[in-house]
């Protein structure tokens, strides 16, 4: 590749798709329906084939994978949360496949993450509708279901302001990225008969902390599963 | 057989000088995890065909797409039970609404299950007239 890398960007966008690959697959096992269990485990798969490309942009996929301590990790705090119930995972994946969706389609003239981010792209609109079609079903459902899918949003939505705070090596217009995204949301989540989180995206709690590597409490449980068997064995394969 | 040229996977196969040959391959998904499996298989066939020194790459661009399949290509996936993919828009949406024949009976009349199925590049639908579930390779 001739153009240079930066291995801060890359890490970032590879960390969130990492860390979000992770928490999707601990659904294995425990999710509402077989289809369901498939489709979860589908996207993590993708979201997984596009952490290996860009951490590999970076250094090696394995050192970077399971051998980074909390703080080196690059990935928005949004995609570490826990999974909650299914209806608190749908509105993660709302919040994220949609931005995802946005940011790679920005990036599809980018020399370095162009090529990945053409090919990504058409696998996240995927991502998205799924996430979007689970929004309309459960808000617009019973009043359980309602109640459930406006918690999920209402929980996540703080961490959505991080999104948006500019990554070195990543020539983009945020601003425009953030509108769009904002839009998209917003339209989704009226058609689906919720209420757009009134509470703030932004602001001193937040500071954009994961993209420096500050995470939130639940992270370092989730890297102590994700990497115990690499750090156990160190170089075991099979 | 599907073949990997069927699918439009192998992008180019050059020689240079004798035995040795460079091979280009492309993912359908990104975490596609048969591309492993595929790479070896080329170079096994290669060696078995007296080619001593191979070497597969994976390429991302231009990105695959489901149009890269040949016509050959889609009869034998509906042949073995799987819809073949509806050819891309040239821009917008994914037309989620047009009928998708039933790769068992022929019928048009086939619903959505669920968006992923088996594996990453298909779709898992139903038939209403034969009652039979199949797989469908998604539009990508």
């Amino acid at each position: 590749m001739s153009a240079t890398v930066d291995t801060g960007a890359a890490l970032a966008l590879g960390d969130d798709a990492l860390v979000l690959s992770h928490r999707l697959a601990e659904w294995a096992g425990h999710a509402p329906v077989l289809e369901e269990e498939v489709a979860l485990a589908n996207i993590a798969l993708d979201l997984l084939g596009q952490a290996r490309i860009l951490l590999s942009m970076a250094g090696d996929e394995d050192e970077l994978a399971y051998l980074r301590e909390e703080r080196a990790f690059r990935n928005l705090q949004l995609v570490e949360q826990p999974n909650g119930d299914f209806a608190h995972t749908i509105a993660r994946q709302l919040l994220f496949s949609t931005y995802q969706r946005f940011l790679y389609e920005a990036l599809a003239g980018d020399p370095v993450f162009g090529p990945l981010a053409v090919k990504a792209v058409k696998e996240v609109a995927y991502h998205q509708d799924h996430a979007e079609q689970w929004t309309l079903r459960l808000g617009d459902g019973t009043e359980e279901s309602q109640g459930r899918m406006q918690r999920g949003l209402d929980a996540l939505w703080r961490f959505t302001g991080e999104m948006f705070r500019p990554v070195e090596g990543l020539a983009l217009n945020w601003q425009k990225l953030e509108e769009r995204w904002l839009a998209s949301v917003t339209a989704v989540i009226e058609r689906a008969t919720l209420r757009v989180p009134g509470g703030p995206r932004t602001g001193a709690w937040a500071a954009g902390a994961g993209r420096e590597g500050l995470h939130t409490e639940s992270f370092g449980r989730m890297l102590a599963e994700m990497q115990h068997l690499h750090r156990s064995h160190p170089g075991a394969s099979w | 057989m599907v073949t990997l040229g069927d699918l439009g996977i192998l992008r180019d196969l050059r020689m240079f000088g004798p035995g040795e040959v460079r091979v280009e391959i492309t993912p359908t998904y990104t975490g596609c995890p048969a591309v492993e499996a595929m790479s070896s298989d080329i170079e096994d066939v290669l060696h078995a065909e007296g080619l001593p020194d191979v070497t597969v790459r994976t390429v991302l661009a231009p990105a695959w797409s489901t149009d890269d399949i040949t016509a050959e290509g889609r009869r034998k996936l509906a042949e073995s039970g799987i819809a073949p993919p509806r050819p891309q828009p040239a821009d917008g949406p994914i037309p989620l609404t047009l009928a998708v024949r039933c790769p068992h009976c022929g019928s048009l009349e086939t619903e959505l299950l669920s968006r992923f199925s088996s594996t990453a590049c298909k779709a898992l639908r139903r038939c209403v007239s034969c009652r039979e579930p199949f797989d469908h390779f998604k539009e990508l």
